[in-house]
């Protein structure tokens, strides 16, 4: 039960987390549609935490709740990748500030949504039948967040000077955040041992695939990487997880005993 | 959303509309005034006066405006939404509230001004949007009040509005009242949870609902007696029923509501008059009112200064669309050739 729980968990913290994140820009957005579209992102997002967040909470028993999961869990029992938690903007300290850029947000949905359009696919098998059916719904989701995002970045890169340039830099930025993807954490190989999650590293070739072509057609170039390997889904975290809990659970912990 | 009464002229430097025109073509205006006498629909295509046109863009403009600038206000709290469902419901409705100024633009662009040339009059500060998203949303049960008042207030204006004589206003506010209706069950939903929660919040609704009550009322616009761009708009099919009238409505809705939720509406004077057969209530403070309208209210800078910056901000990503697609275009030009 618990390689379940930690590797819906996983799942779960990825979608609220970036959920979160996109949900910044409602009324900020570049253009109306885009503030309306972002939203809906963040919605399915959110849609989707609830549910794994539901299925761990049954699993679980007692009195946990989804918001329990959400709310009153701490940085280091999140375990999202950290590419998620990162601002909307280039690389800066935890509480340095900085405005909003639209060229992160659309390269850190492609990157995410062209890894999850192939392991919610592959997460249809699950012997989990919840997870499966889960995994299904996001699936249908997840390949219109792809689109969305893809048909940005070819328009960055093939837009404007500026935009081709905000575009690289965005990518500079994030790529190496990417690793982390590969890297087995143990939760992810007990879930794949059990049979209720996958090798995401079987699914890298048609990642890169997917990537290579986006970028090839946004003439943007795919940024070498190495180095330092995140390790949020482990719940070693960058120094934005903080921030963004911090924020997003201040009311729920001022009034523990609410109704909401 | 929300609409206060439109008749509020836009600033100086705006065009505002003369309530008597010389008329152009007298047998187009005498079909015109047969169509609106008849109660029936004017559409794009057809002839109006220009004061008409220039009353219905204005009108429709800031509504349009005051859509946009309200997403601001209910989305100050979606970051801090207390449970998840409450923030998937709270990002809904914020954005419901973008869909209903994307199809209020576009019902004002059939009638020949561009979404650019309006956004250009809001972020100058000459064109108005509602008074009400001028204020600040302190705490979470504002999320619900609003949802229950300010929305209530603007389903009683924008009802009528399904009936204007234009026919893409019209149209268009037969979605964004459903829409609206459902705002407002889901913010008085909200609050009934929260009054059968702890002391403080309870205490949390009820200094909100003291806080919104009397600026809700002023959302429908001046009393009937300062309100002369009424009259015009009522002979025009633009306008169904008078300020003080849809107040009276409002307040007359709202009084068993709030029984049943279990919080006080700050007016020692609302009370029930047997021979009107409506509730009293007491004075607004129309001096309070028209210095917000005028810029002079808590929030009016942040407001603007925000939408100006998201516009601002925003520039490269609608140059880099339109450039991209002028290079496809170019090498599309190209293959035929």
């Amino acid at each position: 039960m618990s390689a379940a729980t930690d590797y819906l968990l996983h799942l779960a913290d990825n979608a609220l987390v970036l959920g979160q994140r996109n949900a910044e820009w409602c009324g900020h957005g570049p253009i109306l549609e885009e503030d309306i579209a972002l939203a809906n992102v963040s919605l399915d997002l959110i849609g989707q935490a609830r549910l794994l967040y539901q299925l761990v909470a049954t699993l679980k028993g007692g009195d946990c709740t989804e918001d329990k999961l959400a709310y009153f869990r701490d940085t280091h029992e999140f375990r999202n990748y950290t590419l998620l938690e990162l601002p909307h903007r280039g690389p800066l300290s935890g509480y340095a500030q900085g405005d909003l850029d639209y060229s992160t947000t659309i390269v850190r949905n492609f990157l995410y949504s062209a890894l999850m359009a192939l392991l919610w696919e592959a997460l249809e098998k699950s012997a989990n039948a919840d997870l499966a059916a889960i995994a299904a719904k996001s699936q249908k989701e997840v390949r219109y967040h792809l689109r969305h995002a893809r048909d940005w970045l070819v328009r960055f890169g093939d837009g404007t000077d500026e935009s081709h340039a905000r575009a690289q830099a965005s990518l500079d930025h994030l790529f190496a955040y990417t690793q982390e993807f590969w890297a087995h954490s143990p939760a992810e190989a007990a879930a794949i041992e059990a049979g209720i999650g996958v090798d995401v590293r079987t699914l890298q070739a048609d990642w890169d695939a997917i990537v290579d072509a986006a970028l090839a057609e946004a003439t943007l170039v795919r940024p070498a990487v190495g180095g330092y390997v995140t390790l949020g889904k482990q719940g070693i975290h960058s120094e934005h997880l903080g921030f963004l809990l911090a924020e997003m659970q201040s009311l729920a912990r001022a009034h523990p005993n609410g109704a909401w | 959303m929300y609409t206060q009464s439109f008749n509020v002229p836009d600033a100086p430097g705006g065009k505002t509309v003369p309530l008597t025109q010389p008329i152009e073509d007298p047998a187009r205006q005498a079909a015109f005034d047969a169509r609106i006498d008849a109660d029936g629909r004017i559409e794009p295509q057809d002839w109006m006066p220009d004061a008409y046109r220039r009353t219905l863009v204005r009108q429709i403009s800031q509504h349009a405006h005051s859509e946009i600038v309200g997403m601001l206000p209910e989305g100050n709290w979606i970051s801090r939404a207390p449970s998840l469902k409450r923030k998937a419901i709270l990002i809904a409705k914020v954005q419901d509230e973008g869909g209903h100024g994307l199809y209020l633009y576009s019902a004002a662009e059939t009638l020949g001004t561009s979404r650019d040339q309006m956004l250009e009059g809001l972020h100058s500060g000459r064109a108005k949007y509602s008074s009400i998203f001028n204020y600040p949303t302190l705490t979470w049960a504002d999320v619900g009040v609003i949802g229950w008042l300010v929305d209530g207030a603007a389903i009683m204006n924008q009802v009528p509005l399904c009936r204007c004589s234009y026919g893409p206003y019209a149209r268009a506010m037969v979605r964004v009242c459903k829409e609206e209706s459902f705002h407002q069950r889901q913010g008085y939903e909200a609050l009934l949870v929260m009054m059968g929660g702890t002391e403080e919040q309870k205490a949390m609704v009820q200094d909100a609902v003291n806080r919104w009550w009397w600026k809700c009322l002023a959302m429908f616009g001046p009393p009937d007696a300062d309100s002369p761009n009424s009259v015009q708009g009522m002979r025009w099919g633009i306008k169904r029923v008078s300020n003080d009238e849809l107040r009276q409505k409002f307040v007359d809705a709202t009084v068993p509501q709030a029984k049943v939720l279990g919080v006080t509406l700050p007016d020692p004077d609302l009370k029930w008059n047997e021979a009107r057969q409506h509730y009293d209530y007491g004075q607004i403070d129309w001096a309070e009112f028209w210095e917000t309208v005028n810029g002079n209210g808590p929030c009016n800078k942040e407001r603007l200064a925000t939408r100006v910056k998201a516009h601002n901000d925003g520039q490269w990503v609608r140059d880099a669309a339109l450039a991209h697609a002028r290079k496809q275009q170019e090498r599309r030009m190209k293959e035929a050739a």
